[in-house]
């Protein structure tokens, strides 16, 4: 452009920057509940294997998760979960954005669908558990 | 004076400082004043040197944005009032270098709305002749893209994204949403073309959807769904290609 570079002030961006406000904190906790939903997995994973070693691995799997440590930890993933859920099922008509004529969908229906999607399966899931 | 209010601004002059330094004004503090109204003040009653970017003051032009107590606003369209009696601290927007004071250099934002091609492509062979008229589009075509179209380039979403501040290859939240207003005008063919830029590296996966980027756009584009629908549509592209390599383009 012809222009001569002019001497500019680069402000250092500091890595507590998400520190700084409230939604970045909130971002980064949902950042970090991905941490817990991933353990979860692995744990599932983990409880389908004992299931396959027989009864007295199982039992003993099972006694090891009575522990109060143990029932603490999955109180704090179910939190972590939870959050992680919510957070993504608030986030949803973002990206569903749906269209009847001219009119958008409220975002509010395209959320609710999730969390109807989401109470459903819990049920099922709570009816063939308490079921058995 | 009756009741008056202290704006602590961002003070950096290229040939004279090393660092930026703040200084205090004292202003008359007005119901009905916007922040823009107490700088001009300053600029007018107190200190002449102080530069800044102002022009429409009526949330328009998009050329007054500032970070008012750490959060991207236009200036002329916050009140002081929402602050009283407390300081307001105002800085040139994050993630920018610093020109002078409040004015930081956008060169940065210009090149990459550019890069976007942000005007209609239409295919080679079914350009009409301009005696035929415009491309017709009907109000439900219109109303897909409307949003995204709102743009008044004030950047104050780069300023709210984070990883545009760690890493400023990334085009960021305007002229991506720019690119999604074109690829979802139904008069338009360029998807294409932009798709290039826009699923690049640099483009929507350095994305982690903080978020704020739309929480402080004060037009209501919402860049923060238009880098996440593209990023959908990019993940379909990428199936289509991989799983049906015949079914390729229609
Ligand atoms: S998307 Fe919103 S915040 Fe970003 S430049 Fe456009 S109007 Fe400003
Ligand atoms: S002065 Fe034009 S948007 Fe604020």
């Amino acid at each position: 452009m012809g222009k001569k570079e002019m001497s500019t002030y680069h402000r250092p961006f500091p890595n507590t920057w998400w520190l700084k406000r409230k939604p970045y904190v909130l971002f980064m906790i949902r950042e970090l509940t991905s941490v817990f939903v991933a353990g979860y997995c692995i744990f599932l994973l983990v409880f389908v294997y004992k299931l396959t070693q027989g009864a007295d691995v199982y039992g003993n799997f099972i006694d090891a998760l009575k522990s109060p440590s143990s029932v603490a930890l999955h109180f704090i993933a179910l939190a972590f979960v939870l959050y992680h859920t919510i957070t993504w099922f608030n986030l949803t008509p973002k990206i569903l954005v749906l269209y009847k004529g001219e009119e958008r969908i409220p975002q509010g229906l395209v959320a609710g669908m999730f969390y109807a999607g989401w109470v459903v399966v819990s049920v099922i899931v709570a009816l063939f558990v308490l079921g058995m | 004076m009756a009741e008056t209010m202290k704006l602590e601004i961002f003070r950096y002059h290229p040939e004279k400082d090393n660092e930026p330094t703040f200084q205090t004004y004292e202003v008359p503090f007005l119901e009905d004043w916007v922040i823009l109204d107490a700088i001009n003040y300053i600029k007018d009653e107190i200190d002449g040197t102080l530069s800044y970017r102002w022009s429409c003051q009526m949330g328009v032009c998009g050329s007054c944005g500032m970070m008012i107590n750490g959060v991207p606003k236009l200036s002329c369209a916050v009140f002081l009032k929402d602050y009283y009696p407390d300081k307001i601290r105002v800085e040139p927007l994050t993630g920018f270098p610093v020109e002078r004071d409040l004015i930081f250099q956008m060169d940065d934002f210009m090149t990459k709305l550019t890069e976007i091609q942000p005007y209609i492509i239409r295919n080679k062979d079914e350009e009409k002749p301009l005696d035929e008229g415009e491309y017709l589009q009907t109000p439900a075509e219109l109303a897909r893209f409307k949003p995204y179209s709102m743009c008044i380039n004030c950047m104050l979403c780069y300023a709210a994204c984070p990883v545009y501040a760690l890493d400023s290859t990334f085009i960021g939240p305007a002229a991506i949403a720019l690119g999604q207003r074109y690829n979802m005008d139904s008069r338009d063919h360029g998807r294409d073309a932009r798709q290039e830029l826009i699923a690049s590296h640099e483009g929507i996966w350095e994305c982690t959807f903080v978020g704020e980027c739309s929480a402080v756009c004060p037009k209501d584009v919402d860049p923060a769904a238009a880098i996440q629908r593209a990023k959908v549509s990019s993940t379909i592209d990428w199936f289509k290609d991989v799983l049906i390599p015949w079914g390729k383009k229609k």
